[in-house]
């Protein structure tokens, strides 16, 4: 497999997107910092404690210890390559793999959406959402929680459509808004953005901080988006070899948090180290000098009966030939 | 130049959408010309004696026939008599396909111990077991009941199963993540999945099942399309055999319309 590299792979930097060219209609991911600092880790026994868990299929050893808490209205984003085991726990977290050594706690309810929006294909997009509390204590009240649920993600138009019918974006906010409708304490996002284009990510993004905001849960997001990572969480968790391989927390608001900030540019390139992953030497973020293109150096030019472009071999204005 | 170009593109184009108005209708009207050219010539045939009565009435006779099956009531009673024949035996064929289904598509437990005897059941053929269900059973409804019931059954398990098998484990585990239950994931997931290939099944089952009714009603009935054929060959009516047959096919044809009617108002949800 080829190695990631972010450098080329990231699409261009959602964040900065956000701050320099918010579209009027939609409030960027750091937009309404100001006026709401949103929720944050609060004080308080953690919505998810992990201590010791190991996982292996067969013979491969995915999860070796893992220790991990979440606070309650915490934001976590869980880095790791492929393989690394990061959606292994985050399906144990909802209970759908087995924990077979340790410890995996979840105090409350979780709910999770996937990389792919899995709505089931014959039932209406309302019908999906509404199927969610089936089992709550809102079962009664489930149309009407679904309806006001689909109207917070944008989607109250499309309620009666069916999914086929959605574009990527679209079933993926009818996924969220089925993971939202059960007030879950914990919602767990498994690579939730990585099959959406750019700017359609860029919206989600908006759209996770302002659910989070209004409905201060505790989010632990699965990414393999170093930059969506420090965009989004208040915490970075880096998974490599099966364990927790460092942690990080970022204070700054998130309407700051450029790649070139001052503070997110260092951690980037600290949390890309983690990952296993050096700068290229010629630094993609640093511009070269504009060389003038059609005054090579003489260094490296080639010799000139190869050059017809060049100053020297061009023809001289037709003024200057005919009188 | 311009003017030479379109003075050769306006014909062509004018031709093509000549033939697609007047298309549709008239090549529609040309496929009625040769069964009714066939029907002609056996009316002439018939008429000239050149077709026997006892071999093949004339269509003419036939519609009389028809009409006069229809007057007395016969055609009707024998109609319903041989549709619920197909509707009892197509009920206990399909429950016993669906439960079996079910059982094997779900469990593995299930899986290995009802897909096996009915993999090698499946390879007989059923109209071949006639003489056993006429010595287990005699010559009255039951063994005609149990010939339906066997030719259903087995296109709609093979059917149901496959479609059960092939949901996916994501859906399966989105609804697991929900928090439904055992029997709400086979309500909401595992039967609609299912359901495209399970209307595949009923539409096998369903003309499975008529063939089934003629092969019984020839052998052996006291009532029914069957025994009007019967009789009808005793006194060498063939226009009322025709006239049977002809209804055979008319229900085939309307018990698979009503499925594939069904289809389409079930699966809406595809494209």
């Amino acid at each position: 497999m080829a190695r990631l590299n972010p450098f080329t792979r990231m699409p261009p930097a959602p964040t900065t997107t956000t701050t320099t060219t918010a579209t009027p209609t939609t409030t960027g991911v750091g937009a309404d910092d100001a006026a709401h600092p949103g929720p944050g880790p609060r004080p308080g026994p953690p919505v998810a404690r992990v201590r010791g868990h190991h996982r292996s299929f067969g013979n491969l050893q995915v999860l070796r210890s893992v220790d991990l808490d979440v606070a309650p209205g915490e934001f976590v984003a869980l880095l790791g390559r492929s393989g690394c085991g990061k959606s292994t726990l985050l399906r144990s977290l909802a209970h759908l793999d087995p924990v077979p050594a340790g410890e995996v706690q979840v105090t409350g309810r979780s709910a999770v959406a996937f990389q792919e929006p899995r709505l089931l294909p014959w039932r209406s997009v309302h019908e999906n959402v509404a199927l969610a509390l089936l089992n709550g204590e809102q079962r009664a009240q489930r149309h009407d929680l679904a309806a006001a649920t689909l109207r917070e993600v944008g989607l109250e138009e499309k309620a009666q459509m069916w999914p086929r019918q959605l574009s990527g974006g679209q079933a993926q906010r009818a996924s969220l808004a089925r993971a939202l409708v059960s007030s879950p304490d914990l919602l767990l996002l498994d690579e939730p953005f990585s099959a959406l284009d750019a700017l359609t990510r860029i919206e989600m993004h908006q759209l996770v901080i302002q659910l989070w905001r209004r409905h201060a849960m505790a989010v632990l997001i699965v990414t393999h988006d170093v930059d969506e990572a420090l965009a989004l969480a208040d915490r970075v968790v880096v998974l490599d070899g099966g364990r927790v391989a460092d942690t990080w927390s970022v204070d700054l608001p998130r309407s700051e948090r450029t790649p070139e900030h001052p503070e997110i540019a260092p951690l980037r390139a600290e949390v890309l180290h983690t990952l296993g992953i050096r700068p290229t030497p010629p630094n993609p973020h640093v511009r070269p000098p504009p060389a003038p293109a059609w005054q090579p150096s003489p260094a490296a030019s080639p010799p000139s009966w190869s050059r017809p472009c060049s100053p020297a071999a061009r023809p001289a204005p037709p003024a200057t030939r005919r009188p | 130049m311009s003017t030479s170009q379109t003075v050769v593109v306006t014909p062509t184009t004018d031709r093509r959408d000549r033939d697609t108005r007047r298309g549709p209708r008239l090549s529609s009207l040309r496929r009625w010309v040769s069964p009714v050219a066939i029907i002609a010539t056996w009316q002439v045939l018939s008429t000239t004696g050149v077709l026997a009565e006892d071999t093949l009435a004339a269509p003419t006779t036939i519609f009389a026939g028809a009409v006069e099956l229809a007057r007395t009531g016969e055609l009707q009673s024998a109609t319903l008599v041989s549709l619920q024949r197909v509707g009892l035996g197509f009920v206990i064929g399909a429950s016993v396909a669906l439960v079996l289904a079910v059982v094997a598509g779900l469990s593995r437990i299930g899986d290995d111990a009802v897909d096996p005897p009915m993999q090698m059941l499946r390879t007989l053929p059923h109209f071949g077991l006639i003489p056993l269900f006429i010595l287990w059973m005699g010559i009255g409804e039951a063994p005609k009941l149990a010939l339906i019931a066997m030719g259903v059954c087995f296109p709609l398990y093979l059917n149901t199963v496959a479609g059960i098998r092939s949901v996916e484990a994501k859906m399966h585990e989105a609804a697991r993540s929900m928090g439904l239950s055992w029997s709400q994931r086979l309500r909401h997931v595992v039967l609609p999945s299912a359901l495209p290939q399970v209307l595949v099944g009923l539409r096998q089952a369903l003309g499975i099942a008529w063939l089934s009714l003629i092969v019984a009603e020839t052998i052996s009935a006291g009532d029914g399309l069957g025994y009007l054929i019967n009789r009808a060959r005793e006194f060498s009516q063939t226009d009322v055999i025709v006239v049977g047959l002809a209804v055979y096919s008319l229900l085939g044809l309307l018990t698979d319309a009503i499925v594939r009617l069904l289809e389409r108002k079930a699966l809406t949800w595809r494209a």
